[in-house]
Parts: C-alpha cells; structure tokens; sequence
C-alpha cells in the first residue's frame, strides 16, 4: 500500500490523496468511500455489476473478519489463497476492521483484558489478538484495523482509560504477531475524553504502523462534540499516512471528518437508505447548494426519496434525470415502487447501485473542491442549504 | 352443455389408466431416416391458416425431437428452450442484463399477480410490461389459471369464470376467460395463454371431463376476446387429465382452432412420472408438427430432456430459482445442497463443468456460508441455476441441429446416472421416442457402500472407472 498527500488545505484539515492498493487497476484518490460488505460482498448488489459502479472509486471495500465465523473456517479462506481469491475480486483493495456497524457491533461490557466483545449473528463473540491475527493472515487483506477495545460515550472514565490501555496493548500484540502483514492501522479510541484520545494517537504514533484507524466514533457522542476531539487526534498525528475512520456515515459527518483531516470513510448510510426504500437524490452541485433540486419532489425532503410513496406509482422517470448509474439509465421510480410493493430483491439490488453510484460521486464532487480550494465554501453552502426546507415549514407555523 | 365437436364417446373414467394406455404410432408429416434428421417436409396441407404473430421453423430433427427457430415479436428464440418465471415482473433478484448474458430468451410473468399489482391498466399506461420492466427479449403471460388449482380452497369454478378472494384486500375477483385476455391484452407479452379450466392429475371423477370441455368452450370466448393478434400469439391449452380419450378430444378441438401454439397443461401436479410421459407423448404425437408445443410446469432437467426427446419445445417452471434460495444448485449429476455441512470445506466451483461467472468465481465453501443466511446466496445460486437451465437449452437445441442428439441424451443420463440406475418410466419414454440408451442403464458391477456425505466424490469415482 502507497498513500501519499497531494494537497492539502490550510484553512481545515482537508486533504486530496492517492493511495494505491494491492493490484487495483488504477490509483484511488482520497477522500474515499469504503463500500460496506457482508462476507465480502455487497449486500445486495452482485459481483458482476459492480463494474457498472465508478472505477477505481468502487474499488475499496471494508470486510468485517467476524463475519466469516459464521460457516466458513480460516483454514479455508487459507486454502482459497486469501479473501481476494475467495471474492473473486483482485483487483479490489479490501480493508480487513472488525467492526461493521450493521451486524458486527462492539460490546464494550464483555470486553475483558483478554480481548475485545462483539454482538454478531452468531451471539457475543470474544476475539483475542492472537484469533484476530490469525484471521488476518489467512484473509490477506490489504489493510486492517488492530483490534481495538472501542466503548460508546456514557462510560466512566475509569473504563475510558481502560479502553486506551487495552488498545494500545493489543496493537503491540498485533504487529509482533504479525509484522510482515498488509498494511496494518493502528487503532485509536479515548472516548469522548480529550486526554485521553491526545494520549492514544500520541503512542500510536509512534509505532511502525502504514496508517491510522480512528475508532470510537458513532458510538453516543454529540456531532458536535467530534470536530474538538478529531483535531485534537489529527494534530499529533504525522501528515503523510491515512487516516480511516468507522461509524462516521451521514453526508454532514463526512464533511465533518474530511475538514478535520481524515482520508477513508466506511458508512452504513447506503445500507440503511436501501433496505428503507429511500434513493439520493440530494445535488452534485460543485457549490454545494442543495437548491437547485426539482421542488416537487413528494415524499421528499429534498435530499432522498422513499420509493415506496405511492406517489411514485405511475411515475415513468429515473430516480435522477442526469444519473449514469445502472439503475437511472435502465428503470423507473414506478418499477422499483412495484418491486417494492411485492417484496421483490430487485429492489434493494437497483437502490443499493443508486445509492452506492451517488454516494461516490458526491465524494468525487468534494475532492474537486478541495482541490479548487473551495472545500469550506463548499461546506457551508451544503450544510445550510441542505436544511433550508425545515427553517420554512418552522417559519411558516 | 356439451361441446358440438364430441362425438357420444363413452365415457370411460378409470382411477389408473397408466397400465392400459394403447400404444401410440408416430404420425410424421416429415420424413427423416432411422437415426438421421429430417429430410424434406410434406408442405401443409390445411387451409389457409390465420394470421400469427409467430413464425416456427425447425432447424432439424431427431425423430419426435426437434430444434427450430421461434421468431416473436420481440425476440428470435432457438427451441427447445426453458423460460424463467418472474411472476411479479421480475425474476428473482436477477437484473435483466443479467438474464440476457445467461442467455434467457423468454420470460414468465404471471396475470393473476400482476392484475393484482401493479394492475394492468398501469401496465397499459406504461406500455405493457416490456417497457415497464425494461425486458428487450420475449415475454410470455399465463391466463391466471393455474392459481385456480394453488388456490383451490378459496375458488368457486363455473361456467362464467373462476372467483376467488383477492388475497390483497378480501374483495372478490371473477377472472373470466375474456378477462384473462383482456388482461394480458394490456400486459403485452408476445405469448399469451388462453384461460384454462385446470384440475390436479390426481383428481378423478366427473370433474376432469368437466374441465376438459370447459376448456374448449372457454377456448372460443379468448379467442373472440383477443384484441390483438398481430402481436400477440394466444397459446391454447390441452386438458384432459390423465386419461386418453379426454385428452385426445381436447388436441382435436383445439387443433380446429388453428391457434399459433398449444400448450400441454394439467401436468407437473403430482402424478406419477409413468403418466406424466405418456400424456406428453400422446399429446406431442397428435398435435400440428409446424406449431411449438410447450409442457407447461416442467423443469426438472431430467423431465425437460425426456419431453424434448418426445417432441415438446418450451417449458416453464419456479424450480431453478427456488430450489436456489433453499441452497440447492443444479449440477449435472443431479443436485448439490450447499446447506451441507460438508461444503464447509469444500473448494471446488459448483460445477467444474459449468462457465458461469459463479462457478468460475467462487467455491462451495464460500457459498455454503452465504446460503439461507445472506440474499447474496440466493442471487449468487439463482443466477447459477437460471445459466445451467439456459445452457441445457442451448445443449438440446444444438445437438439435434448438428444431429448428435441421441449421444446427448447418452451423455446427459450417463452423468445423472453413473451407477445406471436409469428410472424405468424415462427407459419407457426413450423407447417411444426411438433414442436407444440400454448402454446407460444397469447391470453394472455393484458398487461399495457410500457414506453420503462423500455420495457425490463416489459417483465421480465411479464415473472414471467406467
């Protein structure tokens, strides 16, 4: 893995970067977009389409190594050659983090010295460093995440420090385990604890690690309470290597982790929106205003559509007139309305290529105005302009 | 209310009638040689026949069996071939550029569903289910008849039409035969099935009688009902049960009908295999030989190739897709259950033989951990099921064509049946349809006990040693 920094700002922390992955076809600029996996594929949309989506955009995606506890043995996933082979998709870079905000979530209370706790469909499963390390070296991925102890907010601060200690712990135990690795991120939590988290990123910082994983986030703390504590980390950590960060998904948190300095993101946000019904719809516009959308969108806030409105019954338009995804050039709100009604696959299988198409380009529209130097005005006009039609209703009563 | 075309035949109504049905001749109208393909066709010699939004011409011929060339409105279709059901628009998690790199040409959709919903006059206003789903290829509607069976408990039959409870809202629905066309009028599909009075084979009595002659009487109200035939083709469908002087009277009058295709109904509902052929034998023997003949409910591989060896075309059914989502592939040896403990460890593709995008992508190991569990499973094994049926189609077609037939159908049981344990009803079906396969079926040297977790490394074994 190659990562290097190709500009940054010096009003905020954004950054343009490229990093180059494993034998992906060309190299992938930051920010960038981790594609959420379920054992290694995505949720709905199938390994033959993902061509359709963006390249090399589409081509990172985050593989949670729990998830393959459920039926598939490492000695297996060992002799398929790794899960590049097993996926059938080498020419992906595949970032190996435990945590995946669906199905695999950190459990802070059975978390032990011994290793770190985790909620997944096969029950509450404690993972060591050494069962972690092992998973890692028959996955072969790219990147992974050291296994980190993350803790939601409300913790004592006792248990916050507690956190710190096993983490930094376990990524020692991580990389003399496994020191020939992919390229291994150091994990960094601290709670919503200033000290802490400054205490942290300062150790982690000095170990031989290829880029940081910034955990803890989307775990109970206030969306304003994260920009304080993201430059507090971002500020000891050095410039030239990513940063990567879980459970930051919504477009206003993106923007809020891009301006603090960070690189790749993994978001459940498409996944949520899919199995909703809900399609983007929100503007691409390179200022980032929001208003020029077609106002009479119904079931709308402007910013998605819930295709399962009646509304979208007889409506024979693409989600976006101007979208080139797969499912815009192909079908109508009125089909996957249908498909919706009756409880048909399909349609979580065309929104998942929407979304995820959408998704993608909104990053590529940032990266242009970090480029341009206008990521902050960019920022603003997005964030204010997104909730325009909510100051209007609250005026109007 | 009889049907004027019956003549007084007695009826004769046996409970089991597979041990007394008489042997049927085949009545060529083309000739062809002893193992060889058709040689010159005797040009038809009926009047003038209505016109059709179909052409049927075959290609070539292995005795009853044949391959041709089905032009339809949207598509040109190579025959036999098996069409996937996407009862409600869409075939399961599959998108439709998918389904045309597997090669599917035709596709099912249902009128009973998609009366319910989306409706058909939105399809109408959509301009039919073509555009509404974006299909480019061929599209095929049935009548909604065959719920009547599924939903027997629900349903009242009479003269006028079939009633039953909207499972939507409670209401009641009346589907009658010119309804049922209406309907698929405004779907739109290049094929469309007349409205049939459909009973289970293993029902008997007075009843199987009564539905035959219904389906002739209704056969009249679809076809005066059909507004469209320039471009739709409006499919009649053979009743009858299992008894043979029903279903003969039933070919007779619809033949009369001089329709663009006819479908063998009543079939694939539970009645014993040794029936099963015999009625498409029967049927394949006395319907025209110039239109295409399809098995409608039929999808077993096995069943597919005995009723293409007696002379059918199309066939239609919901067993690949999901037998998929159960975590079932199909294989050429039969089935693989990928639920199986054993496919845990396994890293072979589904089938070595098979060029798919997931057999030569992924192994049953990783599939096993997908299936019943995750919707990648399903789409992953419904894809790979759908290519294997489409693949099969694309067999049988070819080799009659290039008049290796009967090596196929050699190969094909060989490779089902590798301890030649050939069932006796498809030996029986071979015989009528003159392909000689006694060098696939047993005595063999009797082989070792399996552990059945291991059947499948067995039969491989077994298969090299011959």
């Amino acid at each position: 893995m190659k990562f290097a920094v190709k500009k940054a700002l010096s009003s905020s922390g954004a950054r343009v970067g490229v990093l180059e992955v494993g034998i992906c076809p060309a190299p992938i600029e930051t920010p960038a977009l981790l594609l959420a996996t379920r054992k290694g594929l995505p949720h709905f949309i199938s390994p033959d389409l993902l061509p359709s989506l963006p390249s090399p955009d589409s081509n990172l995606l985050q593989v949670s190594p729990m998830h393959f506890l459920e039926g598939l043995s490492t000695t297996t996933i060992s002799k398929l050659g790794g899960l590049h082979q097993m996926l059938g998709l080498q020419q992906h870079g595949i970032a190996a983090v435990p945590r995946d905000s669906i199905q695999c979530l950190p459990e802070s209370k059975a978390a032990t010295k011994l290793g770190a706790s985790f909620e997944t469909p096969c029950g509450r499963l404690l993972i060591k460093p050494k069962d972690y390390v092992e998973m890692i070296s028959c996955m072969k991925p790219n990147i992974w995440a050291s296994l980190a102890d993350e803790v939601p907010a409300w913790v004592s601060e006792k248990r916050n420090k507690t956190s710190v200690d096993r983490t930094l712990r376990w990524l020692d135990d991580c990389i003399s385990l496994y020191p020939e690795a992919g390229s291994i991120f150091g994990a960094i939590v601290g709670g919503t604890n200033l000290e802490e988290r400054k205490r942290c990123a300062e150790e982690v910082a000095k170990r031989n690690v290829s880029g940081y994983w910034i955990g803890g986030f989307g775990l109970g703390e206030g969306i304003d309470e994260r920009p304080a504590l993201l430059r507090a980390v971002m500020d000891i950590l050095p410039d030239e290597k990513p940063r990567l960060t879980c459970g930051l998904g919504l477009p206003e948190e993106i923007l809020q982790g891009i301006a603090a300095g960070i690189d790749l993101f993994d978001s459940t946000y498409i996944y949520s929106l899919t199995v909703g019904g809900f399609a983007l719809t929100f503007s691409l516009d390179n200022s980032g205003e929001q208003h020029s959308l077609q106002s009479d969108q119904i079931g709308s806030d402007l910013t998605k559509i819930n295709l399962r409105a009646t509304a979208y019954r007889k409506d024979m338009s693409p989600i976006l007139e101007n979208c080139t995804c797969y499912t815009c050039k192909n079908h109508t709100k009125a089909y996957i309305n249908h498909l919706l009604n009756v409880h048909e696959m399909l349609a979580q299988t065309l929104l998942e290529i929407h979304n995820t198409h959408h998704f993608l380009r909104f990053f590529h529209v940032i990266r242009t105005a970090i480029q341009d130097g206008s990521f902050e005005e960019f920022r603003q006009a997005f964030l204010e302009s997104r909730r325009e039609h909510f100051k209007g209703e609250a005026i109007s009563t | 209310m009889r049907n004027s075309i019956a003549i007084a035949v007695p009826l004769r109504l046996r409970p089991n009638i597979s041990n007394t049905l008489p042997h049927y001749k085949f009545r060529p109208t083309c000739f062809h040689s002893h193992e060889g393909h058709t040689i010159s066709c005797v040009p038809d010699p009926r009047p003038q026949a209505k016109p059709m939004a179909l052409h049927f011409e075959i290609l070539g011929r292995f005795n009853r069996a044949r391959a041709a060339q089905l032009t339809l409105p949207h598509f040109v279709c190579q025959t036999p071939l098996f069409m996937p059901v996407g009862t409600q628009g869409t075939i399961k998690g599959l998108t439709n550029n998918e389904l045309e790199r597997i090669g599917c040409q035709i596709i099912l959709g249902n009128t009973y569903h998609l009366a319910l919903r989306p409706t058909s006059e939105l399809l109408e206003e959509a301009g039919g289910l073509h555009n509404f789903m974006n299909w480019p290829r061929a599209m095929l509607t049935d009548s909604g008849g065959f719920q009547m069976v599924s939903l027997l408990h629900l349903a009242d039959i009479t003269e006028e039409g079939v009633t039953f409870q909207s499972p939507v809202d409670g209401k009641p629905m009346l589907l009658t035969p010119e309804e049922s066309i209406q309907i698929q009028n405004r779907i739109g599909a290049d094929i469309i099935m007349a409205l049939d009075d459909v009973v289970r084979t293993t029902i008997t009595g007075p009843r199987i009688e009564e539905a035959m002659y219904r389906t002739l009487r209704w056969i009249d109200r679809c076809i005066a009902a059909h507004k469209r035939p320039h471009d739709q083709n409006l499919f009649g469908i053979v009743q009858g049960g299992l008894d043979p002087e029903l279903r003969d009277i039933c070919v007779k009058g619809l033949v009369e009908r001089n329709l663009p295709g006819y479908a063998i109904g009543g079939l694939a509902g539970g009645e014993d295999k040794d029936s099963f052929w015999r009625v498409v034998a029967q049927c394949t023997a006395a319907l025209p030989e110039d239109k295409p003949r399809y098995v409608m409910g039929v999808g077993y591989p096995l069943d597919i190739v005995v009723c293409s060896a007696l002379g059918a075309d199309m066939y239609d059914c919901v067993y690949p897709t999901r037998t998929a989502r159960f975590g079932t592939a199909l294989v050429p040896e039969g089935v693989l259950k990928l639920k199986h403990r054993a496919m845990a460890d396994d890293t072979r593709p589904i089938d070595p033989t098979c060029p798919c995008m997931v057999c030569k992508n992924y192994t049953r190991a990783y599939i096993h951990c997908l299936v019943t569990k995750d919707a990648m499973g399903s789409q992953l094994l419904s894809y790979h099921n759908l290519y294997y049926m489409m693949r099969l189609s694309r067999n049988l077609h070819s080799s009659i064509v290039e008049g290796r037939f009967p090596e196929f159908v050699r190969d094909f049981l060989r490779t089902m049946f590798p301890k030649g344990d050939v069932p006796e009803w498809v030996c029986n079906a071979m015989e009528v349809a003159g392909i000689d396969i006694s060098s696939c079926c047993a005595p063999f040297p009797p082989c070792q006990e399996n552990d059945s977790s291991n059947e499948l490394e067995q039969l491989n074994k077994v298969k090299i040693e011959i």
